[in-house]
């Protein structure tokens, strides 16, 4: 078993397959990751503002994290005219599931920015807008990392179903390896698969310690 | 284009047979059930162990958060491919996906209760069992019933998936409808796993309202409304997007 | 009787929390272990009902070796009331205290039979029985801890920082409470807290504990404030001792004076030039009447002055204090547990009482106050 690994891997055309994978699979994972943070602050933000509008943006979101990815990936082809293969519509589903995933975290995040603070920002003269970046926003990154974190696992995790459709980064390799019924790809698959994960995990939780230094000299999370 | 969908949808002759959807709804409901069930059977008891002792509570995050990192696609073809059969090896596969958030869930409900009730539980002089049966399980069921919920989720999202090597339920509609380019079957079959995950998700919802005692809505409530600063941990506790973040809040 | 033999708390890390307490807490009484943050307070208490095993030596209630009894049953006979209150958030308030009752077998109907009985106790209506703990305020909760404390009638009982989590008005009340509860049950309870003032307030004796779990200094309170051991336990129990000190010195050894007194609606004509003081028909103080103020009124109360605070007999000697401060004759009324006038003293007698206990040799104070 080992000894076939080693030599699929010896293969310089599967190297190079394996790679161009692995760096698909790479931005199909993180640009939704960025996309869906980006959408979700501002949601996040209107939703810790009003009440109707919170409860209707949670339900939201709860509704669509309960479509399964499958179905995401060829129903939006069909709503946004793209062609099925297109990694497109990859980007855009993960997209809108890690905003789905976030927007509570981020509502969560402003709700637990002590009160005070945000009084004691507005005595000072910050401006609404200003204040949220200046203050709020910086106090919810550690609720915010949490959510990241979790959106980050399980977009990598989930960018291998879109090889169903033809675009799926390191889920090709398992689709190539099933239909030659040949297990080495597979293994090399679900192995770079974890290692990814935990790569970006451990990048998402240094880059959480630098943008909160406060966090570490009082010891708290 | 829904036009289309719509008459696929309506048209007799998908509503009966074996490849009918009356027959392939059950059959996905059927393997989500059996798949929940064992999960379950799995999960709630390690995690009561584990949250109740405080023991191996590092090494379970460390565990459920990389099978969380599995990707289903790989598990699925790679168990098919070694042992062979569809059904075994998809009902593995998606045990091994829903016990994490089962787990998680139900010890991250036992860690949840907090530590002065734990505490008084047993200065009072209650044993071990009673402090578990009367005290952390009635506190554990608002977590441990999101994990469940996401657990299902998860199941309905992975048999679709795993119709990949073989296997019935409404997954067939999608995979069956791309090879041969029929969108509108596709996009039928979608929409049918997407109505059934909300469908489940909804009648989760109403059993977790029924079973969660109304003094811990009570006080999450009060919790809520009195602003005071929640950690981490408690993102979120009661619904699915929710559920997810707060097992990831681990490690 | 709680005894601690030559205790020793090493916990595994090898945090020595205990070093050799010998202790004994006598039965039917309030004490108080007091002492700054992380000195092993609650070590100790928790080596009583066995959340916690001593290293070395041995924990004794009423003769017997905690060790020797099975904890689960032991617990149910010692309350246990904590911070937080550890309510259970999603039992009923009547449940809550149900609790022990329920573990020892009793029917459900007679303990809440029972639990009822026990809000009352605590000066909680019985409607709130149906509330949820998130339903109720700090304080109400607390008082539910204790409830659900004493529900089983046990002897003892053991109290962790129970009011630390409340506001001090409403902390004030509580500690009142307890002393009120105690003067009817007689417990033996043994109260931790950090606070010196509620150490003071509420114990008859004062456990004072110094960093590393060392028992600096065993005493009554007022022994305490007059002569702490040790530099330590000076600098714990403060500066303003002295004043601190009047709060638990009744006024027995002051001796009362007479002023001239008048009935409500038949002052005297003419006015005399003192102080007078107006009694009501049941002899209790109205206020005072200013000495020589002459005649010519319409309505002769009009001239009486409210008079200050009133100091009841037996009652802490800050009080006697307050009064002769706030009274315009410069005089603080004392009058008897029915209200009815005693007598009255000057603040320099009170404060010449304070010097003379201070001076007394060794300790023989009388009994004290305020613990009824
Ligand atoms: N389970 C434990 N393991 C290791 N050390 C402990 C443990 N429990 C308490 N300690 C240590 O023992 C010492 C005494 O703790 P204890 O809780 O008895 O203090 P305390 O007097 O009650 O303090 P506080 O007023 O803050 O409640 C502290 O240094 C504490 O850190
Ligand atoms: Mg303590």
């Amino acid at each position: 078993m080992l000894g076939d690994i080693v030599q699929y891997l010896s293969d310089p055309f599967n190297q190079d397959r394996i790679l161009g994978y692995l760096g698909e699979h790479l931005q199909l994972s993180l640009l939704p990751l960025v996309i869906g943070l980006a959408a979700a602050i501002p949601l996040g933000w209107l939703a810790s503002r009003t009440r109707s509008l919170r409860l209707t943006l949670m339900g939201t979101a709860n509704v669509v994290y309960t479509i399964p990815s499958l179905a995401l990936f060829v129903v939006l082809p069909g709503l946004i005219g793209t062609q099925i293969t297109a990694p497109i519509n990859v980007i855009l589903a993960l997209s809108i599931y890690t905003a789905a995933l976030l927007v509570r975290p981020v509502v969560d995040a402003l709700d637990a920015v002590p009160g005070h603070v945000i009084a004691a920002a507005t005595a000072m003269g910050y401006r609404p807008l200003r204040r949220f970046f200046a203050v709020e926003l910086p106090l919810s990154v550690p609720v915010l990392a949490a959510g990241v974190r979790v959106a980050s696992v399980s977009n990598i995790s989930l960018v291998s179903v879109g090889a169903l459709i033809g675009t799926g980064g390191l889920g090709a390799l398992f689709t190539g390896g099933f239909q030659i019924r040949y297990l080495p790809p597979i293994i090399v698959g679900i192995a770079l698969t974890l290692l990814l994960a935990l790569v970006m995990d451990l990048l998402l939780v240094g880059l959480r310690r630098a943008l909160t230094p406060w966090s570490r000299v009082g010891g708290a999370h | 284009m829904l036009q289309e969908i719509l008459s696929w949808l309506t048209d007799p002759a998908h509503w009966s047979g074996p490849d009918g959807i009356p027959h392939r709804l059950l059959e996905h409901l059927g393997y989500t059930v059996v798949a929940a069930l064992a999960a379950i059977a799995i999960g709630v008891p390690l995690g009561l162990f584990v949250g109740h002792t405080g023991r191996g509570g590092l090494a379970l995050v460390g565990l459920t958060n990389g099978m969380r990192a599995l990707p289903t696609l790989g598990l699925v073809t790679f168990l098919f491919l070694v042992l062979g059969s569809t059904q075994t090896s998809t009902l593995i596969a998606l045990v091994v996906l829903a016990v994490p958030p089962v787990l998680a869930g139900t010890y991250a409900g036992v860690q949840d209760t907090p530590r002065g009730v734990v505490d008084a539980a047993q200065g009072m002089g209650m044993t071990g069992w009673q402090r578990l049966w009367r005290v952390e399980v009635p506190n554990a069921t608002p977590l441990l019933l999101g994990g469940i919920r996401n657990a299902v989720l998860q199941l309905v999202a992975t048999t679709t998936v795993a119709a990949f090597v073989g296997l019935g339920g409404l997954g067939r509609y999608v995979l069956d409808g791309l090879r041969v380019y029929a969108y509108p079957k596709v996009a039928a079959g979608a929409l049918l796993v997407a109505a059934l995950a909300v469908v489940l998700d909804l009648l989760l919802a109403g059993l977790q309202r029924v079973i969660v005692p109304r003094g811990l809505r009570l006080a999450a409530v009060t919790r809520r409304r009195g602003g005071v600063a929640r950690e981490p941990e408690r993102v979120g506790t009661d619904v699915v997007a929710g559920a997810v973040a707060r097992e990831g809040a681990n490690g | 009787m709680i005894e601690f033999r030559s205790v020793t708390k090493r916990f595994d890390d090898g945090t020595v929390a205990v070093d050799n307490l010998n202790l004994s807490v006598d039965a039917g009484t309030i004490t108080v272990f007091v002492g700054p943050s992380g000195c092993g307070k609650t070590t100790s208490l928790r080596m009583v009902n066995r959340m916690v095993e001593p290293t070395e030596g041995a924990v004794l209630v009423d003769g017997a070796d905690v060790r020797a009894s099975d904890p689960a049953l032991l617990r149910r006979r010692i309350g246990y009331v904590i911070q937080q209150a550890g309510l259970f958030p999603h039992r009923t308030v009547l449940d809550n205290v149900a609790t022990v009752p329920l573990l020892s077998g009793w029917t459900r109907r007679r303990a809440r039979d029972r639990a009822g009985e026990l809000l009352e106790l605590v000066g909680l209506p019985t409607e709130l029985g149906k509330r949820y703990p998130a339903q109720l305020s700090g304080g109400q909760q607390q008082r539910v801890g204790v409830a659900r404390a004493l529900a089983a009638d046990p002897p003892v009982l053991l109290m962790d920082e129970p009011f630390s989590a409340v506001d001090p008005v409403v902390r004030e009340g509580l500690q009142d409470e307890l002393l009120r509860l105690q003067a009817e049950l007689d417990k033996t309870i043994v109260f931790v807290t950090h606070d010196i003032d509620e150490a003071v307030k509420v114990g008859e004796k004062v456990a004072v504990f110094r960093q590393g779990g060392h028992l600096a200094q065993y005493a009554e309170p007022d022994e305490l404030l007059a002569r702490p051991a040790d530099d330590f336990v000076s600098e714990f129990v403060g500066r303003d001792r002295g004043y601190r000190r009047l709060s638990f010195l009744d006024a027995s050894g002051i001796e009362l004076r007479d002023v001239p007194t008048a009935r409500e609606g038949a002052l005297p004509e003419p006015r005399p030039e003192e102080w007078v003081l107006v009694l009501n028909a049941e002899d209790r103080p109205r206020g005072w009447l200013p000495p020589g103020s002459t005649v010519d009124t319409g309505s002769e109360t009009a001239e009486v002055q409210p008079g200050g605070s009133l100091y009841t007999k037996g009652t802490p000697m800050r009080g006697a204090l307050d009064a002769a401060l706030s009274s315009p004759s410069g005089l603080g009324v004392v009058v008897d547990e029915d209200g009815r006038y005693a007598g009255v003293v000057t603040a320099e007698e009170v404060l010449e009482a304070i010097q003379q206990r201070r001076a007394e040799p060794e300790h023989g104070e009388p009994e004290q106050g305020g613990f009824g």
